[in-house]
């Protein structure tokens, strides 16, 4: 990634570079209790007005309901070793057609992805997952516990997102010493970028073989916290 | 020659990396590889030579991804045929001297199979069956499966292969560096699973280096007795200036590969980053050594898609509860196709501690082979245990054993002749663990001598099928000594002759012996430990017995099965302060709790202590509160008075935003406990289930994996007491008509995750207005929105649960 940010930033990319996917596996990330009731359905106002009184006015990282606070301490415990973090990107440079959508090593039409890198020179398309171990606890809850099922959907979600955090900001900050600006990570889905692009992002990344991610007839991932998004640098 | 008499005497040496050797060649990113098969085929051959002459006796055909999802069948065709002739020309050119052997290549389709993915199992082994046959057609000597990073998923190729051609078939799955494979299975369930199917050889390849995959290739040799292969990639990847090298080289690659050989590896090659160079070394290396004979590791498994459970070292429990007979609630749950019911009981089994779950479902008037099938998909995608199924049904049998994902054990076979006739050709062909009751044509033998020579007569007929002594197990049959108090002398001394004197494991389904007396757990579990002291593998029993499992964890800290007796330890500290002599049982694992008002009262005053246990979520509380209720108040009082009152606080705070979608959940779990003890109680009466609202029907659309949302309401739904109809996920739009119209449901709730599955909502919207033109549908889903439920023609969108119920109560109303 540094050499691709150096010639990015000395304008050395001519485009033709050989697109190479990068592998990687990470180390646990630090779990952040208050994303998982975030993404169970608790809205963020509430935690942060349960937060209070804490230095830095953080997230409430434990929730005043004692039995709720019980079952989430169960469902990490529950949780625990079935994750694994792992990573693929690729780093190209950004062309622009004549109308100046831009030019990716996957096909797409989209606006606001044109919104989005403008000023770029360059990508990073990446693909994560932590792993079908969660899917195996979620079956096993989601039908006879479903309060369990619901907080593992939740911490499913806040692995996956924390280790694209991890990476991202280890993107952020390569960019930083070199000068250069990372936008917000984009996904297929948001916006008018329609998911139908994964089958060719994901092929791009080896993330079959690779991460292990595949999909369905509707473009949904398994594992199902997986993730995928495009990083615009400038 | 075969290559099954060459690898007799013979290490096999296999093929490198291919991927990375033709990216080199200018294959681009995303680009098919096997179009390559017709468009640069001089560049196949080039490669697939140069691994013939490094000393390749295998290569694999350039047909790894060569199936009917990725191509249409006239280019399917095309691009085997021409793997094969490439592969053919790359053969006679070469200068290499040893014997050489051309392979269909087969990876995984592509596609996650159910319950994880969407895709059928029976349509994978369609899709893989095209490959096979087509591969056979063109000449393939043999077929290798590999890469397969899912255990159902190889299931499915395999079964492929075996139904469509003769070949020999060697299966190398993919590891992570956890050891496992990406859904879970252990060396040693691939082994037993494969090996029960008759793979060839079977190992790992891809995904690490040889010296990560030490660890793996250890656990193969220790259980398999086929031979044992292996095909790591160049070490792990790494991004190096831009591009992915990887970190271990020929020298280093065949010197891991060579300790590996030693170890009694047979079979060796590389994968990903590995080129002829690395190949030629393994070769150099191989040429060296003297193979190490493959042997019969005698070891008697069973498998889930996790894990194996070994019979023989240690006993071995079996939970009975999944069997309608005799239990009234159980069949009613069966009838009315209860499913969560049933996997209720198995999972609470699974936390009372047994090891292998029974599956019996056959009930007269249903449809047994269908059940069987749903119930082993369904028990398989919420545990872990290995499924004994049990049924006399062949049909059912076999429906059972072709979908589960493990090597199953099978209930059971006897000394008659047509029985056996029936049942060994489907261990032969899907693999088995079977148990063996000694009967036959005359009956249940009174002595122990008579069932001895049953079992033998067995072993004779079982051999003939290729099912060797260690994959069966042996019932010799508890009678109730009520009847004759000579029958458990019989018995233990059939144990005792049939473990020591034939050496093959005993199972018993002990609860027999008491049948008649009072006070049956302790003869029960009295002749337990009998009958463990004479060599007892096996017990179907009964796991909330505290009699039983008392037996059972002293047996086996008195029996040096239990290091430092850290179970038993574990056990007695878990046990309730005092158990009830003579206790006839524990109830339900979670029961354990005394009943009483609840701790800390939080409770508004208003609220009495079972509707408290229900808002606050309190599971075990709401349960017990609703035993002791159900003593002097009448099931459907109780649910009037205080189950519906309490989830209408919880369902207006919802409402409210004062508290949360988990702690409504938490609460409609605390009230489903509540209810389960009073369907228990209605169970007893002759009516069943009691009067039920109207009905409901739910799915979650076409093409729409994501269920929990739908799960969600439907909980909720049926809280309230509505006659909810369950139909799933990815349900085609035309089932969900046929359920409205057969019911004749006022009313529908569809749901939808994802902006992509929208379009079959309508389509079912659609089809129910013409169809079944009384039915009210309302839709929810994370894409929904109002706007979205007004376009395609949806009589109400609802948020959440709660409005569902609200609505539901109104078109009730209305009815």
């Amino acid at each position: 990634m540094k050499e691709f940010l150096e010639r990015l930033k000395a304008g050395s990319l001519t485009g033709n570079e050989k697109i190479i996917p990068i592998y990687n596996e990470y180390d646990k990330p630090e779990l952040n209790r208050s994303e998982i009731l975030r993404y169970a359905g608790f809205p963020a106002a509430v935690l942060r007005a349960q937060g209070k009184g804490k230095k830095d006015d953080s997230f409430c990282e434990v929730p005043t309901d004692e039995e709720l606070a019980r079952r989430l301490d169960e469902v990490i415990e529950l949780a625990k070793g079935q994750f694994i973090y792992r990573l693929s990107y690729v780093c190209a440079k950004l062309g622009r057609d004549d109308e100046g959508y831009p030019v990716l090593p996957f096909e797409q039409h989209s606006d606001d992805l044109k919104k989005n890198l403008e000023n770029c020179e360059g990508v990073i398309i990446l693909a994560a997952t932590v792993g079908a171990g969660i899917d195996r606890l979620i079956r096993r809850y989601e039908r006879t516990e479903p309060a369990t099922g619901l907080l593992l959907q939740g911490m499913g979600a806040e692995r996956v997102e924390t280790l694209v955090d991890t990476f991202n900001d280890e993107v952020n900050k390569a960019c930083e010493d070199m000068g250069l600006k990372a936008h917000p990570r984009y996904s297929p889905g948001y916006g008018d970028l329609p998911i139908t692009v994964q089958p060719d992002l994901l092929k791009l990344l080896e993330a079959e073989k690779r991460l292990g991610i595949t999909l369905n007839a509707s473009y949904m991932m398994s594992p199902s916290k997986s993730v995928t998004a495009i990083i615009g640098i400038g | 020659m075969n290559i099954l008499d060459f690898m007799h005497d013979n290490f096999i040496i296999l093929d490198g990396g291919m991927g990375t050797l033709l990216q080199e060649a200018g294959l681009k990113p995303g680009e098919l590889p096997e179009r390559w098969n017709v468009t640069h085929p001089e560049e196949i051959i080039r490669i697939q030579r140069s691994y013939f002459d490094a000393g390749s006796n295998v290569v694999l055909a350039n047909t790894f991804g060569a199936n009917c999802l990725k191509f249409d069948d006239e280019e399917l065709t095309q691009l085997i045929n021409a793997a094969f002739d490439n592969a053919r020309r790359a053969k006679a050119e070469s200068s290499g001297k040893q014997e050489k052997f051309i392979a269909l290549d087969i990876g995984p389709l592509g596609r996650l199979l159910k319950p994880y993915g969407d895709y059928e199992f029976e349509d994978a082994v369609s899709a893989y069956a095209k490959t096979v046959r087509t591969g056979a057609a063109a000449g393939a000597d043999l077929v290798f499966i590999e890469t397969m990073n899912d255990s159902y998923d190889t299931k499915a190729a395999l079964l492929a292969v075996k139904e469509n051609c003769d070949l020999p078939v060697f299966v190398s799955n993919a590891y992570g560096s956890d050891g496992k494979l990406m859904t879970g299975a252990s060396p040693a369930a691939m082994v037993a699973m494969l090996e029960g199917m008759h793979a060839d050889a079977i190992g790992a390849n891809c995904s690490l280096g040889p010296d990560q995959l030490i660890g793996v290739m250890e656990e193969y040799l220790e259980y398999a007795s086929v031979p044992v292969l292996i095909k790591p990639n160049a070490g792990l990847p790494r991004d190096e200036g831009g591009k992915t090298v990887y970190d271990v080289y020929p020298p280093e690659f065949s010197e891991a590969i060579k300790k590996l050989l030693e170890k009694g590896v047979r079979i060796a090659g590389g994968c990903c980053g590995t080129t002829p160079d690395y190949i030629k070394a393994v070769a150099e290396k191989a040429a060296a050594l003297k193979p190490v004979p493959v042997t019969d590791k005698n070891r008697s498994l069973i498998s889930s898609y996790t894990h194996v459970v070994e019979f023989g070292p240690s006993p071995i429990l079996i939970g009975e509860r999944i069997n309608p007979t005799g239990k009234k609630r159980f069949q009613q749950a069966l009838r009315e196709s209860d499913i969560d019911y049933i996997l209720g009981e198995g999972l609470k089994q699974a936390d009372a501690g047994v090891q292998v779950l029974d599956v019996n479902v056959g009930l007269p008037e249903i449809d047994e082979p269908a059940m069987i099938e749903r119930v082993a998909k369904e028990l398989q995608a919420v545990t872990d245990l290995p499924l004994q199924l049990d049924t006399s049904d062949p049909v059912a049998m076999e429906r059972g054993l072709r979908c589960y994902n493990g090597k199953a054990m099978v209930n059971s076979v006897n000394g008659k002749e047509e029985v056996m006739e029936a049942v060994f050709p489907l261990v032969a062909k899907y693999g088995g663990f079977v148990v063996a009751l000694t009967l036959d044509e005359g009956g249940i033998p009174e002595s122990a001598q008579e069932r001895v020579r049953i079992a033998e007569k067995i072993i004779r007929k079982a051999s003939e099928y290729g099912i060797a002594k260690k994959n069966l197990i042996f019932d010799p049959l508890a009678m109730t000594i009520s009847a004759d108090t000579k029958a458990a002398l019989a018995t233990i001394e059939a144990v005792h002759e049939i473990r020591h004197g034939l050496g093959v494991n005993t199972s018993l389904g002990v609860s027999n012996v008491s049948f008649g007396l009072p006070s049956r757990n302790i003869i029960t579990s009295t002749f337990f430990a009998l009958t463990l002291e004479q060599g007892l593998s096996a017990a179907i029993m009964n796991p909330y017995s505290y009699e039983m499992m008392n037996v059972y964890h002293a047996f086996k800290a008195l029996h040096d099965l239990d290091a430092n007796c850290t179970e038993y330890i574990e056990y007695a500290q878990n046990l309730p302060a005092q158990v009830p002599a003579g206790s006839q049982s524990a109830g339900a694992a979670s029961g354990t709790q005394g009943a009483g008002s609840p701790q800390g009262s939080g409770g508004k005053p208003a609220v009495s202590p079972l509707q408290n246990a229900i808002i606050r979520g309190l599971k075990e509380q709401a349960g017990n509160i609703t035993r002791e209720l159900l003593k002097e108040t009448a099931p459907l009082d109780i649910v009037q008075q205080e189950v519906i009152p309490a989830l209408d606080i919880v369902g207006k705070d919802f409402e409210e935003k004062k508290v949360y979608l988990p702690q409504l959940l938490m609460a409609a779990e605390a009230s489903k406990e509540a209810f389960e003890e009073i369907k228990k109680e209605m169970a007893k009466s002759a009516d069943g289930g009691g009067p039920k609202r109207c009905s409901f029907v739910i799915a979650t659309v076409h093409g729409d994996i994501h269920d929990i949302g739908k799960n969600i309401v439907k909980l909720i739904l049926e809280n309230y007491g509505f006659d909810v109809h369950d139909l799933g996920k990815d349900v085609p739009e035309q089932t969900v008509v046929d359920k409205v119209v057969e019911l004749h449901a006022p009313i529908v709730g569809l749901s939808a995750l994802m902006t992509t599955t929208v379009p079959a909502m309508e389509e079912t919207i659609r089809l129910l207005r013409e169809q079944a033109p009384w039915a009210k549908v309302t839709v929810g889903g994370a894409v929904m929105t109002q706007e979205y439920a007004d376009r395609i023609g949806a009589d109400k969108y609802c948020r959440d649960a709660m409005e569902t119920v609200r609505y539901a109560e109104e078109v009730e109303k209305s009815l």
